[in-house]
């Protein structure tokens, strides 16, 4: 056991030391050993940064769960690492008060609509930017790629009159129409990568052999460039579901976000800590859930198709 | 890849076209229109030509609030992007370590703003935070509601928390791509470790890096909903940024007219770094 | 529909009719003559007319933003200028 415990702890000073001097010592390295991908001799030290940082990521939403099992009283008495008395309270609360879950299916309902409304039109445009030139497609390309930097708080000023002019205020539909302002143009900016990828003479071929373009497009190309969808997808629900400022801007109370549930509910009740905690965990669950099925493709989907 | 020259492709842009153009256009041209003119709410304006434009720019709030803000983007990109990078280096690239490392590093890009705000404030806190109450134990007065350093240290590490995982994700995307082949070269070449990184991971890395400076610098520029759940832009102003002073002149003063002329100086500041950013990026395409 | 709260000047709607306009004559200049006439100008990266007018058009803003700051409200000066400024960027960017 002692033995044992030793051997780490060299281990880890040993990590530490290629830490601090990591350059000079890879520098004396004798010509002939690989200094990159494959150094199994410092296995333990390889994993060492990317367990360090995972844990640094892990620690907040550790925090987070460990309040949202603890009764207010805990909270309020003092730090503790686990819930001394734990309690399933706080969730009971949010599970069993339709102003607190409606949250939740408000968030999933208008991020599923502009997940598709986003991917479904930035299919054929990004299409288009891959394979043809056209009048102005570089000055549009970048036009929608500022849509993309601009600040949210820039557009939400005249957001609230122009949807009230339509008469969606409130409704879940104008919400997944003010995100396509910056989902769409991510969306054509991941598939165009993607869709580069694929090479010219598939197409060429197609209409060789008597496609339509429609039936070419649904039934050869969309297959073949299925994990660029997923991903496209996967970004546009990954934004739309993080976003506050606008659908709190656009929403009153049939539509609103659970996130603004959140911070509204809680300026009302005093400080209802635990029910905070555990209305942010779920949160959590869902994009938790989505990055699983992306999984080997979100790395590609970060370089926005182009690696 | 070859483009062949066809403007009927402008139909398959038409829908983007037109759905991008109502939110962004129609807001876009509101706000110029806003910010030539003076309300007092019930839709009735009056013209007041370029005195907005003016406050704006010779009040000292604005200007504060937008060297806050470039600073905050400095500090942000000089530790996320090295940082990101490092990570990824150390990264396995290949068996069941990869999959597990990315799920829980993207973890916190999936987390609403809100959220992520709510989280380090329950962190910090010196009554309940696990960091604010040990900070306490060691006898470091950590309160990020009263000292303008301890809310900048506690926006930063937040904000480094949540966004480092990008650079980590680009980072590695760009270096898997690398073939074998350019390893073994240096293996026979017996170069050294840095050497490897800096003559052919780097020039590997320029394009998903430069992707990754323009989304991170970016996106910090914009920043509002996880300082403003945090700090309020406070203690004092100390963490108002660009986007948080805005929303206060325009919601909460309800100032449509100076808000307007912010945000076009705004959207203009943007617009010129989106196309420096996207020209280096094109020309350095371009030249590959 | 009631668009109102849009707020329209006649000076906004000349401002945004004057891009439109540009826009097209951009439109039909390279439908006339396509390509964009690239070239490397003092910039050192290639450009096309529609980075060109971009670059004028942009630059002419902050001229306008610094005519405010630095100067006076009168901006006819700060336009006599950004005329200039963009029949340099066209002969030299």
């Amino acid at each position: 056991m002692k033995t044992h415990a030793t051997a780490i702890s060299t281990a880890q000073t040993d990590a530490a030391q290629t830490l601090r001097t990591g350059t000079t010592q890879a520098a004396e390295r004798r010509p002939g050993t690989l200094p990159l991908p494959a150094r199994r001799t410092k296995a333990g030290v390889a994993w060492l940064v990317p367990t360090l940082y995972i844990v640094f990521l892990m620690l907040p939403i550790y925090w987070l769960v460990n309040m949202s099992f603890k009764t207010n009283t805990e909270i309020m008495s003092g730090v503790s690492l686990f819930p001394q008395t734990p309690t399933l309270r706080n969730y009971m609360v949010i599970f069993s008060d339709p102003s607190w879950y409606k949250g939740y299916i408000n968030s999933i309902i208008y991020v599923v609509l502009n997940t598709i409304i986003a991917v479904s039109v930035a299919l054929p445009a990004a299409y288009a930017f891959s394979r043809y030139r056209f009048l102005g497609d570089k000055h549009l390309f970048f036009w929608l790629l500022t849509n993309r930097m601009a600040p949210p708080a820039v557009f939400a000023l005249p957001f609230f009159q122009l949807y009230s002019a339509f008469g969606l205020i409130d409704t879940h539909i104008a919400v997944a129409l003010a995100h396509c302002l910056f989902n769409v143009p991510l969306a054509v900016w991941i598939l165009e990568g993607f869709m580069s990828g694929v090479p010219k003479e598939i197409d060429e071929t197609a209409y060789i052999d008597g496609y339509s373009f429609p039936r070419f497009f649904v039934k050869i190309y969309i297959p073949l460039i299925a994990s660029g969808i997923g991903v496209a997808a996967f970004f546009c629900f990954m934004f739309s579901w993080v976003e506050l400022l606008i659908a709190r801007t656009l929403t009153t109370t049939d539509a609103k976000p659970i996130a603004a549930i959140m911070t509204r509910t809680v300026s009302a009740s005093g400080m209802d800590w635990g029910v905070l905690a555990a209305a942010g965990v779920l949160t959590i669950i869902p994009g938790a859930l989505v990055i699983y099925f992306v999984r080997n493709y979100i790395a590609k989907g970060f370089a926005l198709g182009r690696v | 890849m070859q483009k062949t020259w066809n403007n009927k492709a402008w139909f398959m842009v038409l829908p983007v076209l037109v759905l991008v153009a109502f939110s962004a256009v129609i807001p876009l041209m509101t706000v110029v229109n806003y910010s030539v003119q003076d309300t007092f709410g019930n839709n009735e304006f009056f013209w007041a030509g370029t005195e907005w434009f003016t406050e704006v720019l010779e009040s000292a709030r604005f200007w504060d609030a937008l060297q806050r803000n470039l600073f905050f983007s400095g500090v942000i990109l000089a530790i996320e992007i090295p940082l990101g990078i490092f990570i990824a280096l150390n990264m396995p690239k290949k068996g069941l370590g990869v999959p597990f490392c990315l799920v829980f590093m993207a973890l916190p890009l999936l987390i609403p703003w809100n959220v992520v705000g709510t989280i380090w404030q329950l962190l910090s806190r010196a009554d309940i935070g696990l960091v604010g109450y040990s900070l306490a134990r060691l006898g470091i007065p950590f309160n990020y509601a009263s000292d303008p350093l301890h809310a900048w240290i506690t926006v930063v590490v937040m904000d480094v928390w949540h966004w480092t995982s990008l650079v980590v994700l680009l980072a590695y995307a760009g270096l898997v791509s690398i073939p074998d082949s350019y390893y073994q070269a240096t293996k026979i070449d017996g170069a050294s470790r840095w050497a490897v990184f800096r003559y052919i991971q780097l020039p590997k890395l320029k394009r998903v890096l430069l992707i990754a400076v323009l989304l991170r610098f970016m996106d910090s520029f914009m920043i509002y909903t996880e300082p403003f759940v945090v700090t309020g832009g406070g203690p004092g102003s100390a963490t108002t940024f660009l986007s948080i002073d805005l929303v206060k002149i325009a919601v909460g003063q309800f100032d449509l007219g100076p808000a307007a002329a912010m945000s076009i100086i705004y959207f203009l500041i943007v617009l010129l770094l989106s196309w420096v950013f996207y020209t280096v990026m094109t020309s350095s395409d371009a030249a590959n | 529909m009631d668009f109102s709260w849009m707020a329209w000047t006649l000076p906004t709607a000349l401002f945004f009719l004057t891009i439109l306009a540009l826009l097209i004559g951009m439109g039909v200049w390279e439908y006339v003559s396509p390509g964009g006439n690239p070239r490397v100008g003092i910039l050192r990266f290639e450009t096309t007319r529609g980075d060109r007018l971009f670059v004028s058009l942009l630059g002419s803003a902050f001229i306008h933003l610094a005519w405010l700051g630095l100067g006076g409200p009168d901006l006819w000066w700060a336009l006599a200028l950004s005329v200039v400024y963009a029949v340099g960027v066209f002969k030299l960017v």
